[in-house]
């Protein structure tokens, strides 16, 4: 092969290569990507039911009810706007009531959500970083402070 | 008093590593030996106080010294002994620290070890781990200081967060920060050729050894850190597609691919300039990776005590070690001498082919990785990306790697023969149609799986096949071919090893596809099956442990009516953090592991439990470490020894005990 033919060889995998990742990503990006809104912006936005996301706040007190085989319901809130999530399964360790969350699944109807997964911060110092932002915007929730029920 | 020492020397060590980074270079500059000759000793002195300064560090956790507020923060006295000595890095200055102290290790051993390297080359390359070496020690004096004492010591400590008290942090930081900052040197030597401007195989032959060491740690901290996630947080899951996890990752493709390309540059003179760009973007990916992990930018499983100013300052270093030496590169990569472009089928070429792969697959972790940060500054919004997003296109591009590793191990340097290497693969082929028409008529399950096992069973046989083809052959005795496979150089082994390592873990992957999963409410005496076994819940208890109370609920695995195995699984909760903690009970029987890991206990007294049977589970670890074993393989071969890879193998391992 001539030095010309290899490096067109060189070039053209490169592009089949690239072009392939670029089209791949493209694809991902529009199906497996969530957005996630703490409660106020969830209502601010409109989505319509059936739309995948992940909704973050505190989980509210006195809201968690335990139901049979595992499902239950509990509300998030930001101190503004809350959504209803009902959710089959276990949770994790550190959910607890007046603690941060965020809740992956599907929205049903407006402020109601059914969550396929929850997780929940990963030690008593730690607050989810989108829970901690969500909460701030709402002003519920300052950097540096203690979160707003402290377990301690 | 010992405090103050180590942190005096800590300070000391600072001062000799701005001295390191300026005298050594000025050296090469005005071609002056004597400047040039001070690297060494003032590199293995800056190790010396790094190292002390860690001992007394150290030494304030051993004696659970509350004065110092960091050893408040992560220790208590109560602690066992060993995660006092691992709780020294499970903090973020703590964890700097050890860094820091590998990067001087690493400086040491090349200033040990060169002796055979142009004088030039080695001031410049021990400047450069200097420069390195001088903007942490900086970050860690200024920032995340980890000797700061308090005015009122507190009688007892915080204690460490429960999650990290276990053996799993005593080998995975070390692991990984050996490989991470390994790869340093790799970064130090492309920015010296930059600074000599001069590249050649010899070059290729000194960087080797080190890329190689940095890739077996990093490829052992990797796979340590995945079985610690396993089998500590309780999921029964070994990678998620964390941030953290990702910036492990990229690292190590591009050192995979830096490995591959470092070949060519020694065989064939040739890929210099795309080998230095490796070099500088493999370590470049480290620190992104330290950046990400210690800024708290992303949301992970890591999660440190974050602190604005930290993030920041380490952006700083982040953009002035990859910004200039990528002005550097952009400088002076053009004075370097060009190789030849070379056929498309040859072993090169497949390593080309490799190489564009890897790196291809390295940027698509990069922009899952980064993307939502991207998206969030710009836009507000927040998103995730999570696994489908990750299998969706790493997977798709790792394929391709997969299907012609032992192709282009077959093909010959110059001009390979792709019909006859296909052609010697056939049982490599027919071997994979095996694997996948007997597992699949057993266990049936997902197709991709099955295609899965096909592959790994592929790979595993086809890693061999060019080792059988040059021992073995018409009228070879046993005795010929067996002396025949003990002369082959070792880097043979090695790569073949390490080839089917790569299958091996692909097979465990595949594997997870037949897996059980149940997820149970678990009374005492409860029975029930577990794909092939059985289980039973003995009881339901309490067990006061040294620094935690734990609920436990030990279960007998049975097969055919015997016992075969116990497990405990347990939950734990320490009172210092309010915290509980999952331990999950694992059985390894053969390749397959039951795991069983609890969650909260129902008001009924019974347990939430998920229990699982993964069938060859163990085989993804047991890949990645012959993987490594390939790599160290390697590494004793004699023409890569040059005497500093050896050296350097036995001191590295120190601190990982």
């Amino acid at each position: 092969m001539t030095r010309k033919g290899r490096r067109l060889t060189l070039i053209a995998s490169m592009l089949v290569v690239l072009g392939a990742a670029a089209g791949l990503v493209l694809f991902a990006m529009r199906d497996s990507i969530v957005f996630f809104y703490g409660p106020t912006e969830l209502a601010e936005k409109a989505l319509s039911p059936g739309a995948r996301l992940r909704i973050g706040g505190l989980v509210k007190d006195g809201s968690v009810q335990r139901g049979d085989n595992k499902s239950m319901t509990f509300v998030i809130t930001d101190a503004k706007r809350e959504v209803r999530v009902a959710y089959t399964g276990q949770v994790p360790d550190l959910f607890r009531e007046g603690q941060g969350v965020v809740a992956e699944g599907v929205l049903v109807g407006p402020g109601e959500f059914r969550a396929d997964s929850v997780l929940a911060k990963h030690d008593e110092k730690y607050m989810p970083r989108e829970v901690a932002d969500a909460l701030k915007k709402q002003g519920v929730w300052n950097e540096g402070a203690p979160a707003p029920s402290a377990s301690k | 008093m010992i405090t103050e020492i180590g942190h005096y020397a800590l300070v000391l060590a600072l001062a000799l590593a701005i001295v390191q980074s300026a005298a050594p270079l000025w050296g090469v500059w005005r071609r002056d030996a004597a400047l040039m000759a001070t690297a060494r000793p003032v590199a293995a002195a800056q190790f010396l106080l790094v190292a002390l300064s860690f001992a007394a560090l150290t030494h304030a956790y051993l004696i659970s010294d509350f004065s110092l507020l960091n050893v408040v923060e992560n220790s208590h006295s109560a602690k066992p002994l060993i995660y006092k000595i691992s709780g020294v890095w499970g903090n973020h200055e703590g964890s700097m620290l050890l860094w820091v102290l590998i990067l001087a290790l690493f400086g040491a051993l090349v200033a040990v070890g060169s002796r055979a390297m142009p004088l030039d080359l080695a001031a410049a390359v021990l400047s450069v781990q200097a420069w390195i070496g001088a903007a942490f020690l900086t970050f860690i004096l200024f920032t995340s200081n980890p000797f700061l004492r308090l005015a009122q010591p507190p009688i007892e400590g915080r204690d460490l967060n429960p999650i990290l008290q276990d053996p799993g942090l005593a080998i995975h930081p070390p692991l990984l920060y050996l490989g991470y900052v390994g790869l340093s040197i790799t970064f130090s030597f492309a920015a010296a050729a930059l600074i000599c401007g001069r590249i050649d195989a010899s070059w290729a032959r000194f960087v080797r050894p080190w890329t190689l060491l940095a890739w077996l740690f990093l490829t052992l901290g990797i796979a340590m850190g995945s079985y610690w996630a396993y089998y500590t947080l309780g999921w029964g899951g070994f990678w998620f597609w964390d941030p953290v996890e990702n910036a492990s990752l990229m690292p190590w493709l591009a050192a995979t691919a830096l490995l591959h390309t470092a070949a060519v540059m020694e065989k064939r003179d040739a890929l210099k300039i795309w080998t230095i760009f490796l070099a500088i973007l493999a370590f470049s990916l480290s620190l992104l990776g330290t950046f990400l992990v210690r800024s708290g930018v992303l949301t992970s499983v890591h999660a440190f005590a974050n602190d604005p100013a930290r993030g920041v300052f380490i952006l700083a270093i982040l953009v002035f070690f990859i910004g200039g030496s990528l002005a550097l590169f952009a400088w002076r990569a053009g004075r370097l001498r060009q190789g030849g472009i070379f056929a498309p089928v040859s072993r090169e070429g497949a390593l080309v082919l490799n190489n564009l792969l890897l790196t291809t697959c390295c940027a698509t972790v990069f922009v899952g990785t980064l993307y939502p940060l991207a998206l969030e500054s710009v836009t507000g919004e927040k998103i995730s990306v999570g696994a489908p997003f990750f299998n969706l296109t790493f997977g798709p591009l790792f394929a391709p790697i997969l299907l012609v590793m032992p192709l282009g191990q077959m093909l010959a340097w110059k001009r390979g023969d792709l019909l006859g290497a296909a052609e010697r693969l056939t049982v490599a082929v027919g071997a994979g149609f095996a694997a996948a028409l007997v597992l699949g008529a057993i266990r049936g399950g997902p197709v991709l799986s099955v295609v899965g096992v096909a592959i790994a069973a592929y790979l595993i046989i086809g890693s061999f096949v060019e080792i059988y083809g040059r021992i073995a052959g018409r009228g070879v005795t046993l005795g010929i071919a067996l002396a025949r496979a003990l002369g082959l150089p070792r880097s043979a082994w090695g790569t073949a090893l390490a080839h089917a390592g790569v299958g091996v873990t692909l097979f465990g992957l595949a594997a997870t596809g037949w897996g059980v999963e149940v997820v149970q409410a678990l009374k005492s005496g409860d029975r029930m099956d577990l794909g092939p076994y059985q289980i039973e819940v003995r009881e339901i208890a309490k067990r006061p442990g040294p620094n935690f109370e734990a609920t436990v609920a030990p279960i007998d695995i049975r097969s055919g009516g015997v016992v075969i195995a116990q497990i405990n699984p347990a939950r734990r909760f320490y009172p210092a953090r309010q915290m509980p903690t999952t331990e999950a009970g694992i059985a390894t029987l053969g390749l397959g592991q039951v795991y069983v890991s609890l969650s909260e206990q129902n008001p009924d007294g019974s347990l939430d439990a998920r229990l699982y049977w993964k069938p060859y589970v163990a085989l993804i670890w047991i890949g990645a470490l012959l993987m490594a074993m390939g790599g160290g393989l390697s590494l004793s071969d004699r023409r890569l020894r040059i005497g500093v890879a050896r050296r350097a193998r036995a001191t590295a391992a120190q601190p990982a005990e």
